[in-house]
């Protein structure tokens, strides 16, 4: 599946978030294609995504979008991160 | 590409272990002054760093009490570096579930790959309850490199 993590600059907190976001995939041995994105090209990454993470405040800026969005408020978290991706690929 | 050494990246001029801020602006401004300190950036980036926060939120406080000061690379960025701020007295950036930080570390990149390796060596260790806890209470820039190396 491909995951587009969104954060405003694109090379700091997206790339963090990436990063975990593969660990996550991995120990749920969930094969993942994650990608990260800055707000302004978020809405034309997730055209090819199936899922996006991203925080609370971001989630709002990128507004209506046919791709579901989880909510990451610990990036640091790779528990969080993986509990959100299995409640999400559950769904 | 070049690999990114630590010491490099995050020299003993990129830190201050007991800044003074009154709210989160300073406390960045705290943060692009080390960076200024270190040669990675100009003092424009500092402006930068606050002007990413007030148009698209706190979003940069990216776990409890650690925010990830930064912008995108620019002229204003000289050389790919790290700065170390940690607050006396924690400040509020508006974060949700977040709040309030008391670690600010600054990021400068020229590019979208050089920092990678640090900031990954970053996250494994500060995701790291018991190593973060550890990070609070080191006394100077080398402890603090040598946990985040181990």
């Amino acid at each position: 599946m491909n995951i587009v993590c969104v954060c405003g600059m694109g090379i700091g907190t997206s790339v963090l978030l990436k990063m975990n976001v593969e660990n996550a995939a991995s120990s749920l041995g969930v094969d993942a294609d994650v990608q990260a994105s800055d707000i302004g090209s978020a809405r034309g990454s997730a055209q090819s995504a199936d899922l996006i993470m991203t925080s609370n405040e971001l989630a709002e800026e990128i507004g209506d979008i046919s791709v579901p969005i989880v909510i990451v408020n610990n990036f640091m978290d790779v528990n969080e991160i993986k509990e959100k991706l299995q409640a999400a690929l559950a769904s | 590409m070049t690999q990114l050494h630590l010491q490099d990246a995050l020299p003993n001029t990129s830190f201050q272990l007991d800044g003074h801020a009154d709210d989160w602006r300073e406390a960045i401004r705290l943060a692009g002054q080390r960076l200024t300190s270190s040669g990675f950036a100009t003092i424009a980036y500092t402006d930068e760093m606050i002007a990413a926060v007030e148009q698209h939120g706190p979003y940069m406080v990216i776990a409890p009490g650690l925010a990830l000061a930064h912008s995108r690379p620019s002229p204003a960025v000289l050389k790919t570096g790290m700065s170390w701020v940690r607050l006396v007295s924690p400040v509020e950036f508006g974060h949700a579930q977040n709040d309030p930080v008391s670690l600010v570390i600054g990021l400068a990149a020229v590019d979208e790959t050089e920092h990678i390796d640090v900031l990954a060596m970053l996250s494994r260790s500060l995701g790291d309850q018991s190593k973060r806890a550890a990070l609070d209470n080191a006394q100077s820039p080398a402890e603090i490199r040598s946990l985040l190396t181990n």
